[in-house]
């Protein structure tokens, strides 16, 4: 049971408010973000209580979304519903930051109406609420010429007639109906990766975390067909095709999806209703079919002026055809580092001294396939000893892999049925993020 | 003006301070102005409810506009019309009279052909809150349970809830509490699930919905049609059913089968509970329950909100204390994302800390050094003293990672680690060494009192081989004055009297000097008081010193023999599924963390230090009042067993590793059957009748066994077999000068602890007694037949040898254990 729902700017404006049950007084608000505020980190604990008020709030977009609740509700219920929320808001939207939400209050409103009533949560179906909400979203972002220029998605090389523009799977679902909107689906297959190799280069851990996710902007779809690899298998015992096998540990699929062809010939399918749905998710552990996309090669020593200098060779072993962008390798270095020089191999990395995370943040937009990079880093450290260089590491990577999934995982088609009147477009995209690439040193 | 600046706001050229500023300032101000003036002041035109609600989600206040408001919502713009309810239910109870005018459109918007605006109407009439409009409302209500729209069915049924909570105090209606049961049967399952929630709060007081079987079966065959929403609520309130028969709950499990491994964890999580409090007698369902949902709780740790994370993390750690090798194989999903939020990962690490074991240790200390180095201090912190714990089962590795932290030189690194070492030498004495020379030179990076107040314990008990340790105190005492925390200066007093007892040369002088101090010059009445109990004591004589001061210098319980011991589910099924789990508080403090270990230590006798004896005709007395319904059988044995007054001793304590160099060797010895005559010792073996004994907790039997000055050293989680204690003594008869040394094991091997109800009456004091030494074979006073199932196996050890101690001994035990077990039954 939800008392009520309020969602926050990090600098603490009420953006919406909204009391479902009359309960608790408004200045639930106040002190919320008084608790916030007090506490010296800025990643508040989940879960807060005040006299017998207790706060559950979850971070998206840069806002805070806070319910408020009795003790005995299910925290399950309750995450997942303000994840939920924020994606809805996200639907209707077109994205989530705290102009948008501003921007498009009435229609919160209306959803929030819609969603709960009392404080028990009625639906949050968007082929359920597209009939009850009736307000424009308000785009923030005025639709100009220069935004399909050649921004290409996920930074990669655009080809204007294969490749959608980035922002186009940011747009409100329902401008799709009056505004002429294109009718459009997008089907997204997102890995995340989260890796430990250990100081000897072995690889400790390796979990693969992966979805495919539909968004979906045709008004009218009655069934759509998506075809995975052949080879696609689950489990450890289980083989199929005679091609490299694509194997996941565990899968889950949204209840909407029908599972009769997939045994057969894994075939998934589902009518998507308006919005983003995960239809499926997947695991593996510990049995990546390749290897792992980084390596390091570090060396770290002390100098005779006591500086400490540390020699990265970082090498990518991704297939020579794909790179990586925006990574990321953040390099912990002992407390007290004062100034940090320099020398990389190319002018478009650059590296930057944080003293206020300590660590050494060096950043390569764009990296290829099959090449190696290093950089040379000295610090001044005063007081600089051997234990300090305990302080080194581990290393940790962020990074995007466009157009590449770590399990293999492909979509062979997608097909719509009834055949859409019109021009429709149906796009299918590919990334792997890095949800925690540690190399210990 | 005002119309001017809406349409600046349209667009959109102000920022947002500006924006409600302006609207503090000058609108409510000139709306203020203009309203008496002219009543025709056009406010509820175009697009205004828009501007209005907006600032009031701001937190402006708009009361003053309520009025115009109500005009406003005659409308026929739905999302107008929506927007002046948002604003009229916000300040409906400011304004009752003015909301009355707006029932009347409400009303109207009932009977609206569209069942968008009926609904609309419906919700808003019932959210004004207002206990003077529920006469107007009953009627559309009632209308509402019966409209053809589901949309509109879903709010009256919510709303018949609403209304009762206006108005606690009043009868509901009979005829809509029926109503709303046969609409349990709606085809629309939100129907059905908001009746489940009306009638949960109109029935409150009668305890809620009643859930008999029909309606426990028509839920559960409808399931599938609810969403996940529909689902949980669907599934809490079936927590309430009692299936009438094994069957029938059978089957009712295998229906939820599905829903238990759903890829939703809310889903997931609500099963869980029910399945808890349904097996509530089963504990083996209850455990295959919690394997099942293995799969899906994992898949919820890693799932893309750092929220949903950190729920499945609490929760895993509540099976954990059920099943602790649930997760074994999974360790490695436990490692922290380097960019995960502090909070997530110090919940993996007291997850990692509880799944160690031969094969995972090297790779999770791995794992652990690394976040000893975490920018975040709380996480550093919480990672040395994970490594801390796991210390207790792999004392060297991680005491060289500790060791190894110290060169670092960082304050709160430092701080965490020497607290860590206390805790461990604590627990694992064998670890002293290795501390003693890693506190070198560690003094001068603490800086927070509670990094000193543990250095300092350490060098009070340890003082005599730490070299420094002298100099060390000296200097704090020396900087005595400038100390602002009493912990130190309290433990400054302990530290320094307790090296003056061990190396009294070169600490007399710093001593003098600091309880000069502290009872001349300090103003804090505890230390002073300290100080005057120390220099006092002093006075006694050396000897009454050292009998106060040197108490343990190690936990007298070693706690589990193995790992922790499982908890039935029980005792946590209740939190399952609720806020409790995520609290802060709910992370296990580590009761040794703050302040002395000793101090926080279970201990039931306070100044067990000071009277270690205890008259055993006393202890008699007090089992014969505390428990009347022994008082029979265990005064019958006292009296035939007990010849001479006998006295239980703790003193000497005897450490851990003493006793079981003690109990192999001489267990050696005594396989081999050599001649016992030459040796200083006896072996004796015996049988107590005393079934419910390894049900009982090792707190209440260690707590018992230290009222009669037996010192339990170890035993096994209960509940387990075989179920081992081990147990010593020193006895001492009055009339013999020497004392000897009692070790003793209870072992239960139990095969059918079910049958011990049955025989509970006759657990009365037969002792049987299977005398492997001819001496001891005449103490058997009745060799039972059946000694062996609902027994406990009693194996003594003696040293030097007397057997009328042994015997005095054995009498003791055996009250003790009755006592114990004709309490549990």
């Amino acid at each position: 049971m939800i008392s009520q729902v309020f969602i926050l700017s990090s600098k603490g404006d009420h953006l919406i408010y909204k009391d479902f049950r009359g309960e608790s007084g408004s200045d639930a608000v106040g002190v919320f973000y008084e608790k916030v505020t007090a506490l010296t980190g800025d990643q508040p604990p989940v879960v807060m209580s005040h006299k017998d008020l207790h706060f559950v709030h979850v971070r998206q977009g840069g806002l805070y979304w806070v319910a408020t609740t009795t003790a005995d509700s299910s925290p399950f219920t309750i995450i997942e519903f303000l994840n939920r929320l924020a994606a809805l808001v996200k639907d209707y939207c077109g994205s989530l930051s705290e102009k948008s939400v501003q921007m498009n209050f009435a229609l919160i409103y209306e959803l929030l109406d819609e969603v709960v009533d009392y404080g028990y949560i009625q639906t949050t179906s968007s082929d359920v609420l597209k009939n009850f909400i009736q307000t424009e979203a308000v785009s923030s972002r005025p639709f100009s010429l220069f935004d399909l220029s050649n921004v290409g998605l996920f930074g990669a090389e655009t080809q204007q007639s294969k490749v959608a523009p980035s922002s186009a799977a940011t747009r409100p679902i329902q401008s799709s109906r009056e505004q002429g909107g294109k009718s459009e689906i997008f089907v997204d297959v997102i890995e995340r990766m989260s890796v430990v190799i250990g100081s000897n280069g072995m690889l400790m851990k390796a979990d693969v975390e992966g979805e495919i996710r539909v968004k979906c902007y045709l008004p009218n779809c009655s069934e759509m067909r998506i075809g995975l690899n052949e080879e696609f298998s689950i489990g450890k015992s289980q083989l199929r095709g005679y091609g490299a096998a694509v194997r996941v540990d565990e899968v889950s699929f949204h209840q909407m999806v029908r599972l009769d062809e997939f045994d057969s010939h894994r075939i998934l399918r589902l009518c998507p209703s308006q919005g983003e749905q995960t239809v499926m998710q997947y695991q593996l552990s510990d049995d990546l079919p390749s290897a792992p996309p980084f390596r390091l090669f570090p060396t770290i020593e002390r100098d005779s002026g006591g500086r400490l200098l540390m020699y990265l060779k970082l090498r990518c072993d991704l297939p020579p055809k794909s790179a990586a962008i925006n990574v990321a390798a953040t390099i912990p270095i002992p407390k007290g580092s004062l100034s940090l020089s320099q020398e990389l191999s190319s002018p478009d990395q650059s590296a930057e001294l944080k003293p206020q995370s300590r660590a050494v943040v060096w950043k390569i937009p764009r990296f290829t396939g099959g090449t190696q990079l290093s950089a040379l880093f000295k610090l001044e450290v005063p007081g600089l000893s051997s234990a300090s260089l305990l302080e080194v590491g581990p290393v940790g990577l962020s990074f995007e892999l466009p157009k590449l999934t770590a399990t293999g995982v492909q979509i062979r088609f997608l097909r719509l049925s009834p055949v859409q009147p019109g021009p429709s477009q149906r796009w299918v995209r590919y990334v792997t993020h890095s949800d925690s690439y540690t190399i210990r040193i | 003006m005002i119309w001017g600046f809406f349409s600046l706001d349209g667009t959109g050229q102000i920022n947002q301070v500006m924006y409600r500023t302006t609207h503090e300032n000058s609108l409510l101000s000139s709306a203020g102005k203009l309203f008496p003036a002219s009543n025709d002041w056009i406010f509820q035109q175009d697009n205004a409810p828009y501007h209005t609600a907006r600032a009031m989600s701001q937190g402006v206040d708009m009361s003053g506009l309520f009025s115009e408001m109500v005009k406003a919502c005659a409308t026929v713009d739905v999302v107008q019309k929506k927007l002046v309810y948002v604003f009229l239910c916000s300040y409906a109870a400011l304004n009752p009279e003015l909301s009355l005018l707006v029932i009347n459109t409400l009303r109207k918007d009932c009977q609206d052909p569209n069942p968008m605006v009926r609904s609309l109407a419906l919700r808003n009439m019932t959210n004004l809150r207002l206990p003077s409009l529920v006469e107007y409302v009953e009627q559309p209500l009632t209308a509402g349970l019966r409209d053809r729209a589901a949309c509109v069915r879903r709010v009256a049924v919510l709303g018949w809830a609403k209304l009762h909570n206006l108005q606690p105090s009043s009868e509901i209606d009979a005829a809509v509490v029926n109503e709303l049961y046969s609409l349990l049967r709606d085809p629309d399952p939100v129907v059905m699930v908001n009746c489940l929630r009306a009638l949960e709060e109109i029935l409150k007081d009668e305890g809620g919905v009643a859930i008999n079987k029909p309606i426990t079966h028509h839920l559960l065959n409808r399931l599938k049609e609810c969403d996940i929403w529909g689902q949980c609520e669907v599934l809490r309130v079936l927590q309430r059913y009692r299936p009438q028969s094994e069957d029938e709950l059978f089957d009712i499990l295998s229906l939820l089968d599905a829903s238990l491994v759903s890829p939703h964890p809310p889903v997931m999580a609500a099963t869980l509970s029910l399945f808890l409090s349904l097996c509530s007698g089963q504990p083996a369902v209850n455990l295959a329950a919690l394997e099942r949902v293995r799969g899906p709780l994992l898949a919820a740790c890693g799932s893309g909100s750092r929220e949903m994370r950190f729920t499945a993390l609490c929760h895993i750690q509540l099976l954990l204390r059920s099943i602790p090798g649930l997760m074994g194989a999974h360790y490695k999903r436990f490692f922290c994302g380097y960019a995960e939020p502090a909070y997530i990962k110090q919940r993996k690490m007291q997850v990692l800390v509880e799944l160690v074991n031969d094969e995972n240790v090297a790779m999770l200390l791995d794992e652990l050094k690394g976040y000893c180095t975490d920018v975040n201090t709380d996480t550093a912190q919480a990672a040395i003293s994970a490594i801390g714990r796991i210390g207790r089962s792999y004392s060297d590795r991680c005491l060289e990672i500790l060791t190894g932290l110290l060169g670092l030189k960082q304050d709160h690194i430092t701080s965490a680690v020497v607290q860590t070492m206390r805790d461990l030498v604590w627990v694992c004495p064998q670890c002293s060494d290795t501390v003693c020379f890693a506190l070198e030179g560690c003094e001068e990076t603490l800086q927070d009192s509670q990094g000193r107040q543990a250095l300092l314990w350490l060098l009070g008990v340890y003082g005599e081989r730490v070299s420094s340790a002298p100099y060390t105190l000296e200097v704090f005492i020396d900087g005595v004055r400038s100390e602002a925390s009493l912990g130190v200066k309290m433990e400054l007093l302990t530290a320094t009297m307790r090296l003056f007892l061990c190396r009294p040369a070169e600490t007399q002088d710093m001593l003098g000097r600091l309880l000069h101090y502290c009872i001349e010059e300090e103003t804090d009445m505890c230390v002073r008081d300290q100080a005057l109990l120390y220099y006092r004591l002093l006075h006694c004589g050396i000897e009454e010193t050292r009998k106060v001061l040197q108490g343990r210098r190690s936990d007298p319980s070693l706690g589990v023999l193995i790992g922790r011991p499982a908890e039935p589910v029980s005792q946590w099924a209740r939190s399952f599924n609720t806020l409790e789990p995520l609290r802060q508080g709910s992370i296990e403090t580590e009761s040794a963390s703050r302040g002395s270990p000793e101090h926080t230590t279970f201990d039931p006798k306070p100044n067990a230090d000071l009277s270690d004896t205890l008259d055993c005709s006393h202890i008699e007395k007090v089992h014969s009042d505390s428990d009347g319904r022994c008082l029979d059988s265990s005064a019958d044995i006292l009296a035939s067993s007990v010849a001479a007054p006998l006295s239980l001793s703790l003193f000497p304590a005897l450490s851990p590793e003493e006793f079981e160099r003690l109990w192999l060797q001489q267990r050696a010895l005594h396989a081999e059957q050599e001649e016992a005559e030459e040796e200083d010792f006896v072996w004796m073996e015996e049988c107590v009748r005393c079934p419910t004994i390894p049900c009982c907790s090792p707190q209440s039997l260690q707590a018992a066994m230290q009222l009669v000055n037996i010192q339990t050293l170890a035993f096994t989680p209960p509940q387990t077999l075989p179920w081992r204690v081990y147990l010593y003594t020193h006895t001492c008869l009055d009339d013999s000068p020497h004392s000897t040394l009692i070790l003793g094991e209870l072992l239960y091997t139990g095969e059918e602890p079910q049958k011990a109800e049955v025989n509970k009456g006759s657990a009365d004091g037969e002792v049987g007694v299977e005398g492997t030494e001819d001496e001891q074979a005449r103490q058997g006073t009745e060799a039972t037949a059946d000694g062996g199932q609902e027994t406990v196996k009693v194996t003594l050890r003696q040293q030097p040898r007397d057997d009328k101690a042994l015997k005095g001994f054995m009498s003791i035990l055996t009250t003790v254990l009755h006592t114990l077990s004709s309490e549990k039954a």
